[in-house]
């Protein structure tokens, strides 16, 4: 439907269209990147489940449900946002919605074809940059670099004689992401060797949680609480810390990951220092979202998309709490490798940021569509499933990294440690598939949104109307 | 279009990025160039060649493009008996190891042995080249250690790849280097880490790794979420093919409580006969030894000598 508009004049592309596309993709991106993770996680809980083909070995499909993730739910929904709130704060349209269709379509191009590749084993063997050097040039080329240039030259072109918080995030997050990417497959392309390769693939690893995903993530907070509860942002100088604290202190703890690899010392203590000082943003972001919530807590009941937000902002805490000290000398040689990191990994990508993309997608889309959500019950139901699957697979996981750690201590032979996890990787697997269901419900809710929401008379915000199902 | 006002922003913004990617990347730039490569660091590059990963030459990471390590046990030019030593062949048209292209990165005083002494600029991938590991009397620099250097065999021997897998018999042929690739395209580095932490694992799973072990390997696949073991030192523990061959065709067999999928399909259609396997009556077989039909498994086919597996194999226990 939306296809129809790439060869037709900019000017005549409905306002929105690109980010409804991008919206429909992220959340069936969702449902394909959980589905993989809960089939692989009932392989680890019953390790006789599909087994002997290679297209259905473990080894093949966890990167594939990792980099679907990524790169399909998170950035997408992330894009998703930037197409419908950078214009916004603007008080301005898109720069183009072709570039935006365009980019959409690619992306999901090149993101199909990339995963059906590493699917059938072709692998950079690099955590998190998987990709071989020409799909990780595809990437540049046809998602991060016509994304940024997009919002960019929105920003540019705005309207307002100021730029938002959540407008400073975005513009520059794309710039980060682009260098970022491009320096952390520098070892493909040239052919880096031995710790160089390992230190730059964590360097990226690291650089694309701390900025692209959480900064973005938190940027859409910045405008969904104000925008919704109606209450201005707490404070633009708290959001200036922020902002300049992720440039400073997220960028650089990137060694923390190896600090059992043989890299210089004076860089892993530089590292775990910088890695505390991630907390300094952390409080900033948190504190700044929680206090401009003040007089409005009904609605973190009352609205979905205000509760979904303050969720993601509340996992912000363990998230942060967890992620400043566990990678201090102290604390990392007892959980490193373990599924403790497992488990924050997901604290990161499926509880707060996850929550976060959601909120926006529910309230862009709405927006963008003119329709009230189809149902309260679905999106309840989205909601609680999400939410008790993910703390399931969070604390299960956790649990199971604790016994790993101790075993790793006290020398426990490793099967042992295997029969100790098991009945936590079945928790894990039970967690993983509630949050693929959850997925499947709200495509429905999405899809009927689209097509028998009520309509929002023009001038109407979302959650000025009532829920009707 | 107002950017006045952020003039100074943009600016502070570029300066910290600028300060934070130099010091995360480009000041470790130094110490790391400066490693000097280890006898453990070279036996590795040379094992596993130019790259393990995606390359142009094996898109499909089928483990093309690698080279073997054999044990030359006798001389391949007069046949006489000698010394047994491992010796890194590279057919014509192998891709050289990283060393040999860039020198530099083997290290101070490794690159000039290397260059000098064990005449690696002299290997051509037309005519493919065969390596040998040599000790030097030079100590490394801060620490009495003799350092280890490459020798390109062909130049100083006369040793030529087909002479020197002409002498050798199948089972002295490590397919380590094409087993390597194996490792990486079937995602063993999902569950099992190639890195010994510093604290306390070296008690069990052996050594942590030292700088100069790596330089030239690609990629380095350390794993990040262990499931299962430590593998760096697995061939010190376990040298056992026959162990291997069971554990891998199905870890049940030989570790009733392994979470370890199956990778039987690494066999391909034949066994080591040329007789067709038929994985489903095995399936079927084994299936009833579990629910107590019948008392033992059925028997685990002999792998072929081209099959994935044997490079698999061959590179667990070359992990030494």
């Amino acid at each position: 439907m939306i296809l129809k508009y790439l060869f037709a004049k900019n000017e005549a592309i409905p306002v929105g269209s690109a980010a409804v596309f991008f919206g429909f993709s992220a959340i069936v991106w969702f449902m394909i990147g959980t589905g993989l993770g809960s089939f692989n996680a009932a392989k680890l809980a019953f390790p006789d489940f599909v087994t002997g083909t290679e297209m259905f070995a473990f080894g093949h499909m966890r990167q594939v449900h990792v980099l679907a993730v990524i790169f399909g739910w998170i950035s997408m929904a992330f894009a998703m946002a930037m197409m419908y709130i950078t214009p916004i704060l603007g008080n301005t349209r898109l720069w183009s919605e072709k570039l935006g269709l365009w980019n959409c379509m690619m992306w999901n191009i090149s993101l199909l074809l990339g995963l059906s590749l590493m699917w059938v084993g072709v692998t950079s063997g690099r955590e998190y940059s998987d990709f071989p050097w020409p799909l990780d040039l595809a990437v540049a080329a046809f998602i991060t670099i016509p994304l940024a240039i997009n919002v960019w030259m929105t920003i540019i072109k705005r309207r307002t004689q100021g730029i938002y918080t959540t407008n400073w995030f975005f513009a520059a997050s794309t710039f980060m992401l682009i260098i970022v990417f491009l320096v952390g497959n520098l070892p493909e392309y040239f052919h880096l060797t031995g710790l160089t390769e390992a230190y730059m693939t964590w360097w990226f690893a690291h650089n694309v949680l701390g900025l692209w995903i959480t900064p973005v993530a938190a940027a859409i907070a910045y405008y969904v609480i104000p925008k919704v509860t109606g209450n201005p942002l707490y404070s633009h100088r708290i959001g200036h810390l922020h902002f300049w604290s992720i440039v400073v202190f997220y960028s650089t703890p990137a060694a923390h990951h190896l600090m059992s690899a043989p890299l210089p010392e004076w860089l892993k203590s530089f590292a775990s220092v910088e890695g505390v000082l991630i907390l300094v943003p952390a409080v900033a972001f948190v504190s700044n979202i929680l206090l401009t919530m003040q007089g409005k807590w009904n609605m973190f009941v009352e609205n979905l998309e205000v509760r979904f937000t303050v969720v993601g902002v509340l996992l912000a805490i363990p998230l942060n709490m967890q992620g400043g000290f566990q990678q201090t000398r102290s604390i990392n040689w007892y959980i490193h490798g373990t599924g403790w990191m497992v488990a924050h990994a997901h604290l990161a990508l499926l509880g707060f940021s996850t929550f976060l993309e959601a909120a926006a997608v529910y309230l862009g889309l709405q927006t963008l569509m003119k329709r009230k959500l189809y149902s309260l019950t679905l999106g309840n139901m989205h909601f609680w499933l999400l939410l008790i699957g993910f703390s399931t697979y969070w604390i299960s996981m956790t649990i199971a990294g604790l016994i790993q750690g101790a075993g790793k201590i006290y020398e426990v032979p490793y099967i042992d440690v295997v029969i100790a996890e098991h009945p936590y990787m079945i928790a894990r697997w039970l967690g993983g598939t509630m949050v693929f269901s959850s997925t499947i419900l709200w495509l429905y809710n999405m899809w009927m949104t689209a097509r028998e929401g009520t309509v929002i008379p023009a001038g109407r915000m979302p959650h000025e109307l009532a829920y009707e199902r | 279009m107002n950017f006045r006002e952020y003039k100074i922003g943009s600016r502070m913004f570029g300066m910290a990025f600028a300060l934070s990617m130099s010091i995360t990347l480009l000041f470790p730039s130094y110490d790391l160039a400066a490693s000097v490569v280890s006898e453990i660091g070279l036996d590795k590059q040379l094992t596993s060649g130019w790259d393990s990963g995606w390359q142009i030459k094996d898109p499909w990471l089928d483990g093309l493009n690698k080279p073997l390590k054999v044990l030359v046990r006798k001389d391949p030019k007069t046949g006489e008996p000698m010394e047994p030593v491992y010796a890194y062949v590279y057919s014509a048209g192998t891709s050289l190891p990283n060393g040999v292209n860039h020198p530099s990165n083997l290290g101070h005083g490794v690159e000039e042995l290397s260059v000098n002494q064990g005449r690696i600029k002299e290997a051509k991938i037309e005519n493919g080249a065969v390596f040998l590991i040599k000790k030097s009397d030079k100590l490394l620099d801060f620490e009495d250690k003799p350092l280890h250097y490459m020798e390109n065999a062909t130049a100083t021997k006369g040793w030529t790849p087909d002479e020197v897998l002409k002498q050798a018999a199948d089972s002295d042929i490590l397919h380590a280097g094409a087993g390597k690739t194996m490792f990486v395209r079937e995602g063993c580095w999902w569950c099992h880490t190639l890195l010994p932490e510093q604290t306390q694992d070296w008690q069990v799973f052996g050594a942590p790794p030292m700088l100069g072990d790596f330089n030239g390997e690609s990629p380095t696949a350390f794993g990040s979420d262990r499931k299962g073991p430590d593998l760096l030192h697995v061939g010190s523990r376990n040298a056992s093919k026959e162990w291997m061959m069971l554990h891998f065709f199905n870890p049940r067999l030989v570790q009733p409580h392994s979470i370890m999928p199956r990778f039987d399909y690494l066999w391909g259609e034949l066994d080591a006969d040329g007789k067709k396997i038929d994985f489903k009556k095995w399936r079927s077989e084994y299936d009833e030894y579990r629910e107590g039909k019948i008392t033992t498994p059925p028997d685990v086919p002999m792998y072929a000598k081209d099959s994935e597996i044997r490079n698999l194999i061959d590179f667990v226990v070359n992990l030494k």
